[in-house]
Protein backbone atom coordinates (compact mmCIF):
# COMPACT_ATOMS: atom_id res chain seq x y z
CA UNK A 1 0.00 0.00 0.00
CA UNK A 2 2.35 2.70 1.13
CA UNK A 3 1.30 5.94 0.21
CA UNK A 4 -2.33 6.32 0.65
CA UNK A 5 -3.95 5.85 -3.22
CA UNK A 6 -7.09 6.98 -4.26
CA UNK A 7 -9.44 3.79 -3.34
CA UNK A 8 -8.03 4.03 0.24
CA UNK A 9 -8.76 8.04 -0.09
CA UNK A 10 -12.58 7.19 -1.02
CA UNK A 11 -12.96 4.51 1.60
CA UNK A 12 -12.16 6.94 4.12
CA UNK A 13 -14.68 9.52 2.56
CA UNK A 14 -17.46 6.98 2.25
CA UNK A 15 -17.21 5.07 5.79
CA UNK A 16 -16.36 8.49 7.85
CA UNK A 17 -19.88 9.81 6.33
CA UNK A 18 -21.00 6.65 7.26
CA UNK A 19 -19.54 6.59 11.20
CA UNK A 20 -20.98 10.67 11.57
CA UNK A 21 -24.13 9.47 10.57
CA UNK A 22 -24.26 6.42 13.24
CA UNK A 23 -22.57 8.72 16.03
CA UNK A 24 -25.72 11.19 15.31
CA UNK A 25 -27.49 7.99 15.40
CA UNK A 26 -26.63 7.03 18.95
CA UNK A 27 -27.18 10.51 20.36
CA UNK A 28 -30.48 11.46 19.05
CA UNK A 29 -32.08 7.92 18.41
CA UNK A 30 -35.07 7.36 21.13
CA UNK A 31 -35.03 3.62 21.36
CA UNK A 32 -32.13 2.43 22.90
CA UNK A 33 -31.60 -0.89 20.51
CA UNK A 34 -31.21 1.62 17.93
CA UNK A 35 -28.53 3.61 19.10
CA UNK A 36 -26.14 -0.06 20.14
CA UNK A 37 -26.97 -0.88 16.87
CA UNK A 38 -25.89 2.77 15.56
CA UNK A 39 -22.74 2.17 17.79
CA UNK A 40 -22.13 -0.54 16.47
CA UNK A 41 -22.00 0.83 12.80
CA UNK A 42 -19.55 3.35 13.96
CA UNK A 43 -17.50 0.76 15.38
CA UNK A 44 -16.87 -1.09 11.91
CA UNK A 45 -16.10 1.86 10.16
CA UNK A 46 -13.59 2.58 12.42
CA UNK A 47 -12.32 -1.27 12.44
CA UNK A 48 -12.15 -0.70 8.07
CA UNK A 49 -10.23 2.43 8.51
CA UNK A 50 -7.43 0.22 11.18
CA UNK A 51 -7.26 -2.33 8.36
CA UNK A 52 -6.76 0.40 5.44
CA UNK A 53 -4.18 2.35 7.52
CA UNK A 54 -2.39 -1.34 8.11
CA UNK A 55 -3.24 -2.01 11.56
CA UNK A 56 -4.36 -5.10 10.90
CA UNK A 57 -4.41 -6.60 14.30
CA UNK A 58 -5.85 -3.59 15.85
CA UNK A 59 -8.78 -3.81 13.22
CA UNK A 60 -9.63 -7.83 14.21
CA UNK A 61 -9.40 -6.91 17.74
CA UNK A 62 -12.07 -3.90 17.32
CA UNK A 63 -14.58 -5.55 15.51
CA UNK A 64 -13.82 -9.02 17.96
CA UNK A 65 -13.68 -7.12 21.31
CA UNK A 66 -15.67 -4.19 20.96
CA UNK A 67 -18.49 -5.25 17.90
CA UNK A 68 -18.23 -8.62 18.95
CA UNK A 69 -18.61 -8.67 22.59
CA UNK A 70 -18.79 -5.20 24.19
CA UNK A 71 -21.86 -4.31 22.03
CA UNK A 72 -23.26 -7.81 22.78
CA UNK A 73 -22.68 -6.90 26.15
CA UNK A 74 -24.76 -3.80 25.93
CA UNK A 75 -27.31 -5.56 24.12
CA UNK A 76 -27.92 -8.58 26.66
CA UNK A 77 -28.18 -6.12 29.36
CA UNK A 78 -30.48 -3.97 27.13
CA UNK A 79 -32.96 -7.59 26.87
CA UNK A 80 -32.43 -7.68 30.66
CA UNK A 81 -33.87 -4.21 31.51
CA UNK A 82 -36.33 -4.12 28.86
CA UNK A 83 -35.77 -3.83 25.03
CA UNK A 84 -37.71 -1.56 24.54
CA UNK A 85 -36.83 0.92 26.59
CA UNK A 86 -37.08 4.74 25.87
CA UNK A 87 -34.92 7.62 26.39
CA UNK A 88 -36.79 10.93 26.92
CA UNK A 89 -35.20 13.29 24.63
CA UNK A 90 -36.26 16.35 26.52
CA UNK A 91 -33.61 18.94 27.63
CA UNK A 92 -32.11 17.78 31.24
CA UNK A 93 -31.03 21.24 31.16
CA UNK A 94 -33.31 24.09 29.92
CA UNK A 95 -31.86 25.73 26.65
CA UNK A 96 -29.09 22.79 26.41
CA UNK A 97 -29.15 22.32 22.35
CA UNK A 98 -28.98 26.40 22.45
CA UNK A 99 -26.06 26.54 24.80
CA UNK A 100 -24.31 23.77 22.84
CA UNK A 101 -23.63 25.82 19.52
CA UNK A 102 -21.37 28.25 21.12
CA UNK A 103 -19.40 25.60 22.28
CA UNK A 104 -19.31 23.69 19.84
CA UNK A 105 -18.46 27.07 17.40
CA UNK A 106 -15.79 27.32 20.44
CA UNK A 107 -14.48 24.31 20.03
CA UNK A 108 -14.21 24.32 16.01
CA UNK A 109 -12.03 26.97 16.20
CA UNK A 110 -9.72 25.63 18.34
CA UNK A 111 -9.66 22.72 16.53
CA UNK A 112 -9.02 24.35 13.16
CA UNK A 113 -6.52 26.62 15.00
CA UNK A 114 -4.24 23.78 16.44
CA UNK A 115 -4.69 21.69 13.26
CA UNK A 116 -3.65 24.77 10.65
CA UNK A 117 -0.47 25.60 12.67
CA UNK A 118 0.46 21.59 13.17
CA UNK A 119 3.01 20.26 10.67
CA UNK A 120 0.96 17.61 9.47
CA UNK A 121 2.70 15.16 6.68
CA UNK A 122 0.69 13.32 3.69
CA UNK A 123 -0.82 10.79 4.85
CA UNK A 124 1.01 6.94 5.27
CA UNK A 125 -0.22 3.94 6.12
CA UNK A 126 2.00 1.90 8.92
CA UNK A 127 3.64 -0.20 6.86
CA UNK A 128 6.89 0.85 6.52
CA UNK A 129 6.40 0.63 10.68
CA UNK A 130 5.07 -2.70 9.82
CA UNK A 131 7.77 -3.51 7.85
CA UNK A 132 10.41 -2.92 10.42
CA UNK A 133 9.42 -5.48 12.83
CA UNK A 134 8.59 -8.58 10.16
CA UNK A 135 4.63 -7.53 9.70
CA UNK A 136 2.07 -5.79 11.49
CA UNK A 137 1.16 -8.62 14.60
CA UNK A 138 5.18 -9.54 15.07
CA UNK A 139 6.22 -5.76 15.19
CA UNK A 140 3.17 -5.14 17.54
CA UNK A 141 4.57 -8.39 20.01
CA UNK A 142 7.82 -7.36 20.25
CA UNK A 143 6.60 -4.14 21.49
CA UNK A 144 4.09 -5.64 23.96
CA UNK A 145 6.31 -8.35 25.59
CA UNK A 146 8.88 -6.19 25.85
CA UNK A 147 8.84 -2.50 26.92
CA UNK A 148 4.76 -2.74 27.62
CA UNK A 149 5.42 -5.98 29.42
CA UNK A 150 4.10 -4.82 32.71
CA UNK A 151 1.27 -2.40 31.36
CA UNK A 152 0.38 -5.84 29.91
CA UNK A 153 0.38 -7.50 33.02
CA UNK A 154 -0.94 -4.85 35.04
CA UNK A 155 -4.39 -4.41 32.36
CA UNK A 156 -4.58 -8.22 33.06
CA UNK A 157 -4.95 -7.91 36.46
CA UNK A 158 -7.41 -5.30 35.88
CA UNK A 159 -9.75 -7.25 33.41
CA UNK A 160 -9.57 -10.14 36.42
CA UNK A 161 -10.86 -7.63 39.24
CA UNK A 162 -13.50 -5.69 36.80
CA UNK A 163 -15.12 -9.48 35.75
CA UNK A 164 -14.86 -10.30 39.77
CA UNK A 165 -16.65 -6.82 40.72
CA UNK A 166 -19.13 -7.29 37.89
CA UNK A 167 -20.04 -11.38 39.31
CA UNK A 168 -20.17 -9.65 42.66
CA UNK A 169 -22.33 -6.69 42.01
CA UNK A 170 -25.12 -9.24 40.43
CA UNK A 171 -24.68 -12.16 42.53
CA UNK A 172 -27.93 -12.74 44.82
CA UNK A 173 -27.75 -14.50 47.58
CA UNK A 174 -30.68 -16.61 48.77
CA UNK A 175 -31.99 -16.04 52.03
CA UNK A 176 -34.22 -18.66 52.44
CA UNK A 177 -34.55 -22.44 50.79
CA UNK A 178 -35.83 -22.77 47.67
CA UNK A 179 -39.28 -24.29 47.96
CA UNK A 180 -39.71 -27.61 46.46
CA UNK A 181 -42.66 -28.95 44.33
CA UNK A 182 -43.98 -30.86 46.89
CA UNK A 183 -44.35 -27.86 49.92
CA UNK A 184 -46.02 -25.59 47.30
CA UNK A 185 -48.59 -28.32 46.38
CA UNK A 186 -49.79 -28.30 50.37
CA UNK A 187 -49.81 -24.35 50.18
CA UNK A 188 -51.31 -24.11 47.40
CA UNK A 189 -54.53 -26.41 49.46
CA UNK A 190 -54.09 -24.98 53.06
CA UNK A 191 -54.71 -21.70 51.03
CA UNK A 192 -57.59 -23.38 49.06
CA UNK A 193 -58.82 -24.65 51.72
CA UNK A 194 -59.15 -21.22 53.63
CA UNK A 195 -61.25 -20.42 50.66
CA UNK A 196 -59.25 -18.24 48.54
CA UNK A 197 -59.54 -18.81 45.06
CA UNK A 198 -56.66 -20.54 44.05
CA UNK A 199 -56.64 -22.66 40.90
CA UNK A 200 -55.68 -25.96 42.37
CA UNK A 201 -54.68 -27.89 38.84
CA UNK A 202 -51.96 -25.33 38.52
CA UNK A 203 -52.22 -23.15 35.36
CA UNK A 204 -53.02 -24.02 31.85
CA UNK A 205 -50.51 -23.54 29.22
CA UNK A 206 -49.44 -20.82 26.80
CA UNK A 207 -51.83 -20.58 23.32
CA UNK A 208 -48.24 -22.14 21.51
CA UNK A 209 -49.58 -23.61 18.43
CA UNK A 210 -53.00 -22.98 18.77
CA UNK A 211 -52.76 -19.69 16.47
CA UNK A 212 -49.14 -18.46 17.15
CA UNK A 213 -46.00 -19.69 17.61
CA UNK A 214 -45.28 -17.51 20.93
CA UNK A 215 -45.96 -17.24 24.55
CA UNK A 216 -47.58 -14.60 24.77
CA UNK A 217 -50.43 -15.81 22.70
CA UNK A 218 -53.62 -16.79 25.37
CA UNK A 219 -54.74 -20.57 24.99
CA UNK A 220 -58.28 -20.88 23.73
CA UNK A 221 -60.92 -23.00 26.02
CA UNK A 222 -63.35 -25.83 24.46
CA UNK A 223 -65.75 -22.62 23.38
CA UNK A 224 -63.33 -20.65 21.71
CA UNK A 225 -62.30 -17.77 24.01
CA UNK A 226 -59.37 -16.80 25.45
CA UNK A 227 -57.98 -18.30 28.60
CA UNK A 228 -56.82 -15.30 30.84
CA UNK A 229 -54.94 -17.23 33.05
CA UNK A 230 -52.95 -18.97 30.63
CA UNK A 231 -50.59 -16.13 30.24
CA UNK A 232 -47.92 -15.03 32.68
CA UNK A 233 -48.97 -12.65 34.73
CA UNK A 234 -46.20 -9.91 34.07
CA UNK A 235 -47.10 -9.88 30.12
CA UNK A 236 -51.02 -9.09 31.49
CA UNK A 237 -49.51 -6.43 33.61
CA UNK A 238 -47.57 -4.93 30.97
CA UNK A 239 -50.76 -5.56 28.96
CA UNK A 240 -48.82 -6.82 25.88
CA UNK A 241 -50.61 -10.46 25.32
CA UNK A 242 -51.08 -10.80 22.00
CA UNK A 243 -54.38 -10.76 20.25
CA UNK A 244 -56.50 -13.37 18.50
CA UNK A 245 -57.90 -13.97 15.96
CA UNK A 246 -61.44 -16.46 16.76
CA UNK A 247 -61.68 -19.60 14.80
CA UNK A 248 -64.37 -20.06 12.72
CA UNK A 249 -65.81 -23.39 15.21
CA UNK A 250 -68.80 -24.68 13.56
CA UNK A 251 -71.68 -24.33 16.44
CA UNK A 252 -70.06 -21.85 18.41
CA UNK A 253 -72.30 -18.51 18.39
CA UNK A 254 -70.02 -16.05 20.37
CA UNK A 255 -67.41 -16.72 17.70
CA UNK A 256 -68.35 -14.18 15.29
CA UNK A 257 -68.74 -10.90 17.90
CA UNK A 258 -65.19 -11.93 19.88
CA UNK A 259 -62.68 -10.00 17.47
CA UNK A 260 -60.28 -9.72 20.72
CA UNK A 261 -57.50 -6.58 20.14
CA UNK A 262 -54.68 -6.43 22.39
CA UNK A 263 -56.35 -5.44 25.49
CA UNK A 264 -59.42 -7.49 25.26
CA UNK A 265 -57.78 -10.58 24.61
CA UNK A 266 -57.12 -11.19 28.34
CA UNK A 267 -60.56 -9.55 30.08
CA UNK A 268 -62.53 -12.36 29.96
CA UNK A 269 -63.42 -14.24 32.84
CA UNK A 270 -61.53 -17.73 33.56
CA UNK A 271 -64.29 -20.60 33.30
CA UNK A 272 -62.90 -23.88 33.60
CA UNK B 1 -5.07 12.55 1.14
CA UNK B 2 -4.36 14.34 3.90
CA UNK B 3 -3.19 13.36 7.25
CA UNK B 4 -5.64 16.20 8.83
CA UNK B 5 -8.81 13.81 7.78
CA UNK B 6 -8.48 11.36 10.18
CA UNK B 7 -7.79 13.65 12.77
CA UNK B 8 -11.35 16.32 12.23
CA UNK B 9 -12.96 12.91 12.29
CA UNK B 10 -11.81 11.63 15.56
CA UNK B 11 -12.76 15.26 17.22
CA UNK B 12 -15.97 14.98 15.53
CA UNK B 13 -16.70 11.58 16.98
CA UNK B 14 -15.47 12.94 19.64
CA UNK B 15 -17.32 15.71 20.31
CA UNK B 16 -20.91 13.98 19.53
CA UNK B 17 -19.66 11.21 21.67
CA UNK B 18 -19.38 14.16 24.76
CA UNK B 19 -22.93 15.71 23.64
CA UNK B 20 -23.62 12.12 24.34
CA UNK B 21 -22.39 11.48 27.96
CA UNK B 22 -24.31 15.22 28.93
CA UNK B 23 -27.49 14.73 27.11
CA UNK B 24 -28.81 11.45 27.27
CA UNK B 25 -30.63 10.21 30.27
CA UNK B 26 -30.84 6.31 30.15
CA UNK B 27 -27.75 5.36 31.64
CA UNK B 28 -26.90 2.89 29.11
CA UNK B 29 -26.49 5.12 26.35
CA UNK B 30 -24.82 7.16 28.72
CA UNK B 31 -22.09 3.75 28.58
CA UNK B 32 -22.55 3.57 24.87
CA UNK B 33 -21.49 7.58 24.24
CA UNK B 34 -18.38 6.95 26.29
CA UNK B 35 -17.77 3.87 24.18
CA UNK B 36 -18.02 6.34 21.30
CA UNK B 37 -15.41 8.82 23.39
CA UNK B 38 -12.83 6.04 23.49
CA UNK B 39 -13.14 4.97 19.86
CA UNK B 40 -13.11 8.43 19.00
CA UNK B 41 -9.51 8.58 21.16
CA UNK B 42 -8.05 5.02 19.52
CA UNK B 43 -9.02 6.39 16.01
CA UNK B 44 -6.94 9.54 16.51
CA UNK B 45 -3.82 7.11 18.18
CA UNK B 46 -4.05 5.12 15.07
CA UNK B 47 -3.39 7.74 12.91
CA UNK B 48 -0.87 9.84 14.74
CA UNK B 49 0.50 6.19 15.04
CA UNK B 50 0.68 6.16 10.89
CA UNK B 51 1.41 9.59 10.62
CA UNK B 52 4.55 9.37 12.78
CA UNK B 53 5.24 5.70 11.22
CA UNK B 54 4.77 4.40 14.96
CA UNK B 55 8.32 5.89 15.71
CA UNK B 56 7.44 6.08 19.30
CA UNK B 57 6.25 2.82 19.24
CA UNK B 58 3.26 3.71 20.94
CA UNK B 59 0.08 4.36 19.24
CA UNK B 60 -1.13 0.81 18.71
CA UNK B 61 -0.15 -0.73 21.71
CA UNK B 62 -2.16 2.17 23.45
CA UNK B 63 -5.14 1.44 21.66
CA UNK B 64 -5.02 -2.22 22.30
CA UNK B 65 -4.60 -1.31 25.96
CA UNK B 66 -7.59 0.82 25.75
CA UNK B 67 -9.57 -1.58 24.24
CA UNK B 68 -8.92 -3.92 27.41
CA UNK B 69 -9.74 -0.87 29.84
CA UNK B 70 -13.07 -0.35 27.92
CA UNK B 71 -13.80 -3.87 27.91
CA UNK B 72 -13.18 -3.64 31.75
CA UNK B 73 -15.17 -0.79 32.15
CA UNK B 74 -18.37 -1.97 30.50
CA UNK B 75 -18.62 -4.85 32.48
CA UNK B 76 -18.29 -3.59 35.71
CA UNK B 77 -20.55 -0.73 34.35
CA UNK B 78 -23.10 -2.39 32.85
CA UNK B 79 -23.16 -4.77 36.23
CA UNK B 80 -23.93 -1.47 38.24
CA UNK B 81 -26.68 -0.63 35.93
CA UNK B 82 -28.36 -3.49 36.13
CA UNK B 83 -28.23 -3.64 40.04
CA UNK B 84 -29.63 -0.29 40.01
CA UNK B 85 -32.43 -1.58 37.73
CA UNK B 86 -33.19 -4.13 40.32
CA UNK B 87 -33.51 -2.18 42.95
CA UNK B 88 -35.52 1.11 41.33
CA UNK B 89 -37.25 -0.73 38.58
CA UNK B 90 -35.18 2.21 36.81
CA UNK B 91 -32.42 3.31 34.51
CA UNK B 92 -32.94 6.55 34.56
CA UNK B 93 -30.18 9.06 35.83
CA UNK B 94 -32.57 11.39 35.99
CA UNK B 95 -34.16 9.27 38.52
CA UNK B 96 -31.63 8.19 40.98
CA UNK B 97 -32.23 10.96 43.88
CA UNK B 98 -31.60 8.46 46.61
CA UNK B 99 -28.81 10.53 48.09
CA UNK B 100 -30.06 14.12 46.74
CA UNK B 101 -30.99 16.46 49.61
CA UNK B 102 -34.54 16.36 50.13
CA UNK B 103 -36.85 18.93 49.16
CA UNK B 104 -39.11 20.54 52.25
CA UNK B 105 -42.56 20.92 51.11
CA UNK B 106 -44.49 24.30 51.47
CA UNK B 107 -46.74 23.98 54.54
CA UNK B 108 -50.41 25.63 53.86
CA UNK B 109 -50.13 27.50 56.16
CA UNK B 110 -47.01 29.45 54.48
CA UNK B 111 -48.85 30.06 50.92
CA UNK B 112 -52.09 31.42 53.03
CA UNK B 113 -52.62 34.91 51.78
CA UNK B 114 -51.57 36.83 55.05
CA UNK B 115 -48.76 35.23 55.25
CA UNK B 116 -48.02 36.13 51.52
CA UNK B 117 -48.78 39.41 52.40
CA UNK B 118 -46.85 40.09 55.29
CA UNK B 119 -43.80 38.32 53.58
CA UNK B 120 -44.31 41.03 50.98
CA UNK B 121 -44.49 44.01 53.28
CA UNK B 122 -41.49 43.15 55.02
Amino acid sequence: MGNTGHGETFLFWVGSIISILGALGLIFSKKIVHAALCLCTVMLCLAFFYMAQGAVFLGVVQIVVYTGAVMMLFLFVLMLIGIESQDSLVETIRGQRWLAVPFVLAFGFVLIGVYAHANLPEFVGTDAANAKGGGNVQSLALLLFSRYFWAFEVSSAVLITSATGAMVLTHRERTVPRKSQREISIERFERWGKGEKVSLTGLPNPGVYAQHNAVDTPALLPDGSPSEASVNATLRGRDTVRGFRPLPLPGARRNGAAVASRGDAGNEEVSQ
Amino acid sequence: MHAVYPLVLGALLFAIGLYGVLARRNAIAVLMAIELLLNAVTLNLVSFSAILRDRYGMGQIFTLFIITIAAAETGLGLAIVLLVYRQRATADLGEQRALAEPVEPVTADELSPRNVEAEVAR
